[in-house]
Formats: C-alpha cells, structure tokens, sequence
C-alpha cells in the first residue's frame, strides 16, 4: 500500500529530509543527498558574493527538477527580518514552500514562537507553504496550525545538539491529538536510533542536517538515516506491542515434559 | 552611479536595469533573487527595473543550509 506524504498537494516519496549545511563542498552535498534517499532539501539565502564570483552555485548539484528545495529563513530572529527572506526565497526559487524559522536565543536556537504564529500568519495569507520550526508544545503547534501553517516542525532537540527526542510525550500529543496537519521533527537527531524514534511516535517525516553532515562519514550516516525512517515509519504503520513489566512466554507450556 | 550593492558602496555602475546590472556583475540571472531599497524585484521584472543613483540592492542565491 503507499504511503505517500502529502503537504498541500504536493506529495514527498520520502520521510527523510535533509539539510545541505555544513558540508566540505558541493560534490560532498551531492553524494549525502543521494545516499539519504531524500526528495526533499533544505537550504539558506545568502547574499551573492560579487567581489569573488565563483562560477558554481549549490544548485548545479541539486537539481530542482529531481529534489524539492525548501529554503529556510535561518539567522532570522525577527519577523520582519523573516519575511523579508521568505519573499526573496520565493523569488529565488521555484516554489512557495518555506521552512520559516524565528529564532530567539543565539545560544538555544529555540524558536521565538511568538514571532513565529505571527509570521506564519502572514505568510500564509501571502500564499506561501509554511513550514514552522517550533519548539515541542502542543498548544503553539495548535495555534501555528489555526493560523495556517501547512504542517508543523517541532524540535527533537536544539539544533546541531545531537540530543535525541527529548521529549516525545509531547510529540506524540502533538501527533495524536493537538494538530491535523503532517508533523515533521526538525532538528536534534544525532543517530539512527534518533530518527527511527521519531518515526515510531508516529511523525510523518523527519530533518536531519547536522546528524548526518558531522557524522566522521556523512555518506554512511545517510543511509543509516534511510533506513532508520523506513524502519521507524513501518513500525508505526505495524502497530508496536504495549510495554509490561513482566514477562510473556513465547514458546508453550503445553507439550511440555513432565 | 553609486549603488549600495549586498551592503558594499560600488561607484560607477554602468547598468541601468536589474538585469544590466547582474550582467556587469557577471551573476547568472536564473538562480538569485533581487531586492532594490527592501522591495523584491520580480524575476520577470529584471529587463525593465530601472535602478536609481543611492538605492541599495541585495542579490542573494541559495547555499548550504538546515
């Protein structure tokens, strides 16, 4: 049976997204990409260099015919700040999908929901594809989706920090009961295991950048991401068994010797 | 012309346009977006916005990023 993820009509043949920072270069960024499987990319906007032009851009690798590029609005720590690159994200790219991030702390990177409800709002009324990056409260996932977000991101752990799902009683309450739309856990996934949790709970997708770019061989760790998501997604889809304290013969007692 | 171009003062642009500006800057014009004094300029836009003595211009494109 498919199991396509679907976000406001465009459909995502993969579960594992992937980011495209920190790598050593293009080719690199390249190679990950087709390890992890992944449809969709995340990316920045930057200024162009125009002292020192370098004939090759990052998209000469990724082709956007093949990937769906979803910028980010990285570095931004105010609403307008992320507007203002939404619009120019929009403008460089082929596509209305925005993975909107207001920050609010340097040292955290946790988000600054209150810019974010209020940004989200305006951009989807300007027709973008929102995407927030949240943190993992319920409430705001609500309220990000009451105001239109096109699925929700909330946090495993802070950004880069290879921490896990640090709290994933409150993303399967987000999962299960706070909102309707997909539920993508964006950041804090160190290792396989991580990802293959996020999935178990019951997320629809899962971003990794800095789990896979730091691993000591980021090809490597792309195909364990890979395979974790589709590990952790058909258990989910397979029902897991309830935990007990004590335990349950598999084998029979009847037959046996006396 | 003095144009404020991605934050640095640059005197003596010849361009008129956004896209005569892109082409003297030798910056391919399919993969980067322009801001002119905080305000997008439409792709479709390029050939015939005219930019004007002290505007400030902002040319991004997409790199690595999560």
């Amino acid at each position: 049976m498919a199991d396509t993820l679907v976000i406001k009509g465009i459909e995502f043949t993969s579960r594992l997204w992937v980011g495209t920072g920190k790598y050593k270069d293009f080719e690199e960024t390249r190679k990950v990409i087709e390890a992890s499987g992944a449809d969709v990319v995340t990316v920045s906007v930057r200024r162009v260099n125009i002292i020192d032009r370098k004939s090759e851009n990052l998209l000469d690798y990724i082709d956007p015919k093949k990937y769906k590029i979803l910028p980010n609005t990285a570095g931004c720590y105010t609403v307008e700040d992320a507007l203002r690159y939404s619009r120019l994200a929009r403008e460089a790219g082929i596509s209305d999908l925005i993975k909107l991030e207001v920050i609010g702390d340097e040292k955290t990177l946790f988000p600054d929901t209150i810019g974010l409800l209020k940004a989200t709002e305006i951009l989807a009324k300007e027709g973008f594809i929102v995407l927030p990056y949240t943190n993992d409260d319920p409430i705001m996932a609500k309220r990000l989706e009451d105001a239109g977000a096109a699925a929700v991101m909330p946090l495993g752990a802070p950004i880069g920090s290879g921490l896990g799902i640090r709290n994933p009683y409150n993303i399967r309450i987000i999962i299960e009961t706070a909102v309707k739309v997909p539920v993508v856990v964006d950041a804090g996934v160190g290792t396989a295991s991580d990802a293959a949790i996020a999935m178990e709970l019951g997320c629809d997708a899962v971003l990794i950048n800095t789990g896979i770019a730091g691993a000591k061989d980021p090809i490597a760790m792309a195909s364990a991401m890979k395979h974790a998501v589709i590990a952790g997604r058909l258990a989910y889809r397979a029902g897991r068994i309830p935990k007990k304290l004590y335990a349950t013969a598999s084998s029979p007692i009847e037959g046996m010797l006396l | 012309m003095r144009l404020k171009i991605n934050g640095e003062i640059v005197d003596g642009v010849k361009a008129v346009t956004v896209s005569e500006l892109l082409d003297e800057l030798k910056v391919q014009s399919g993969r980067v977006a322009v801001e002119v004094n905080l305000t997008v300029v439409r792709k479709q836009d390029f050939e015939t916005f005219r930019l004007g003595d002290g505007d400030a211009v902002e040319i991004v494109n997409f790199v690595g990023g999560g």
